[in-house]
């Protein structure tokens, strides 16, 4: 498809519009619809959106194999280091309350970071099966 | 209503999925299935849980089928023989199914037993507890945060899966 | 007895033998795979529907609304999708490895080439 101008166009004038409504949903999860999962998904699909239209390699260089392996990681550490926070500051495992000396403020942050993880995470893991997908076709010795 | 409309629409797209051979078609299906299942949940009031549906079910889910169709690149055979009797085991199970949702509660019934437990302890204290208005959010991250670090670990360990099957070695295809 | 209060229910088991239908009938991988899938969403029809009360809202706390969906199976069906997609994307995997050795994804030939194969060991 990058012979196609038209495909090439919308495609540039989207993806960033698409990226910032991934974070909107990720963190305006708190007060509407939305949350760490989908927004992990939407910005796995702006990624693949570009890999469709400009090319495997292209989308590699963007976002290369390494970042996306430790994003896949990355999230799960950060969830499970915020219930360690929680055992070290006094309270049980993935206690929020501690975090902060006012408890509704520790439960915003507690959330707030869990979110983060999550949709790391989501997004990730995602975008790395569509390149094990892509990229097991393309080399027909 | 429109949900009961819209159930029928999704009633006869399975029924075309099933009829149908082109592997294709069917998997566009899924991804039209996929949208009127959304929509269902909207009208439900599972705005979360619709947009989730939405951008999983009919977004990734669509994209990794097509890529399998694409390195499998095959069309469903015509079935050798009439598949009676997996047609009597689905009817059966159809007729003990419906003889169980007999005794559900009718749809939206305020009494029903789901409304009693826990739910009304989350709606009422959350504005002293958690003070985050999107109580899906809230229950999810925090109150039942244990099942959504499992969740996350799910997740990560199909990633681990797919890349430890479809990884390619030096030498060659490995097979 | 049966009224409209049970339509949902009903729609739900059509889905529900659908997808299992697909599941055990129908040979090719990939199709089993979306039959799977298909079972799976009517399975979240079957917890969401009860939920749903006529006159309440999404449950999104505002000071305008008093009445509101049960927010419990919402939690509980998001953890299944997530968990649905993560396990169709395995089954993709192994469907591809499985087109690669036998060139084929249709289920009786697999296990054509599988006895084949017995065959071949036991009489070598």
């Amino acid at each position: 498809m990058r012979n196609d101008l038209i495909l090439r166009v919308i495609a540039k004038l989207l993806i960033p519009f698409i990226l910032l409504f991934a974070l909107y949903v990720q963190f305006h999860g708190d007060f509407g619809p939305g949350g760490g999962f989908q927004a992990g998904v939407i910005l796995a699909a702006s990624v693949i959106f570009y890999a469709l239209i400009y090319g495997l390699d292209d989308a590699i260089k963007v976002v290369p194999e390494p970042l996306v392996e430790s994003m896949m990681a990355l999230g799960v550490l950060i969830y499970a280091g915020v219930g360690y926070a929680g055992l070290l500051l006094g309270g049980n495992f993935l206690d929020y309350f501690v975090l902060d000396p006012n408890p509704v403020h520790g439960q915003h942050r507690g959330i707030f970071w869990v979110e983060v993880g999550v949709a790391i995470t989501v997004s990730g893991v995602m975008l790395k099966i569509f390149y094990m997908f892509a990229a097991r076709g393309k080399s027909d010795d | 209503m429109i949900i009961n409309v819209l159930l029928v629409l999704m009633a006869f797209t399975v029924w075309v999925i099933i009829q149908s051979r082109n592997l294709f078609g069917v998997i566009v299906l899924g991804g039209i299935y996929s949208f009127l299942m959304a929509t269902v949940l909207v009208a439900m009031d599972a705005v979360d849980v619709a947009m989730t549906e939405a951008s999983v079910g009919a977004g990734i889910s669509t994209v990794l089928l097509l890529g399998a169709l694409y390195l499998c690149r095959s069309e469903e055979a015509r079935p050798m023989h009439k598949p009676w009797l997996p047609f009597i085991v689905s009817v059966a199970v159809a007729g003990v199914l419906v003889y169980g949702t007999l005794g559900l509660p009718e749809f939206s019934d305020p009494q029903a037993t789901i409304h009693h437990h826990v739910v009304p302890r989350y709606l009422n204290e959350i504005q002293q507890e958690v003070d985050v208005p999107n109580v899906v959010t809230a229950v999810l991250a925090s109150y039942r945060g244990y099942d959504t670090l499992g969740e996350t670990t799910v997740v990560f360990t199909a990633g681990a899966g797919v890349i430890a099957l479809l990884r390619r070695r030096r030498k060659g295809r490995s097979s | 007895m049966i009224s409209g209060g049970h339509f949902t229910y009903f729609i739900t088991i059509f889905l529900m033998i659908a997808g299992l239908f697909l599941v055990i009938a129908r040979g090719n991988l990939i199709k089993k795979l979306i039959g799977l899938g298909i079972f799976q969403t009517s399975v979240y029809l079957l917890y969401i529907a009860p939920g749903k009360l006529v006159g309440g809202t999404a449950p999104i706390l505002s000071p305008e609304f008093t009445i509101y969906s049960n927010p419990l199976p919402h939690v509980l069906i998001l953890t299944a999708i997530v968990v649905g997609v993560a396990t169709l994307a395995l089954g993709l995997a192994l469907v591809v490895r499985i087109r690669e050795a036998y060139d084929t994804i249709e289920e009786d030939e697999i296990l054509a080439v599988d006895s084949a194969h017995e065959t071949e060991v036991q009489t070598t």
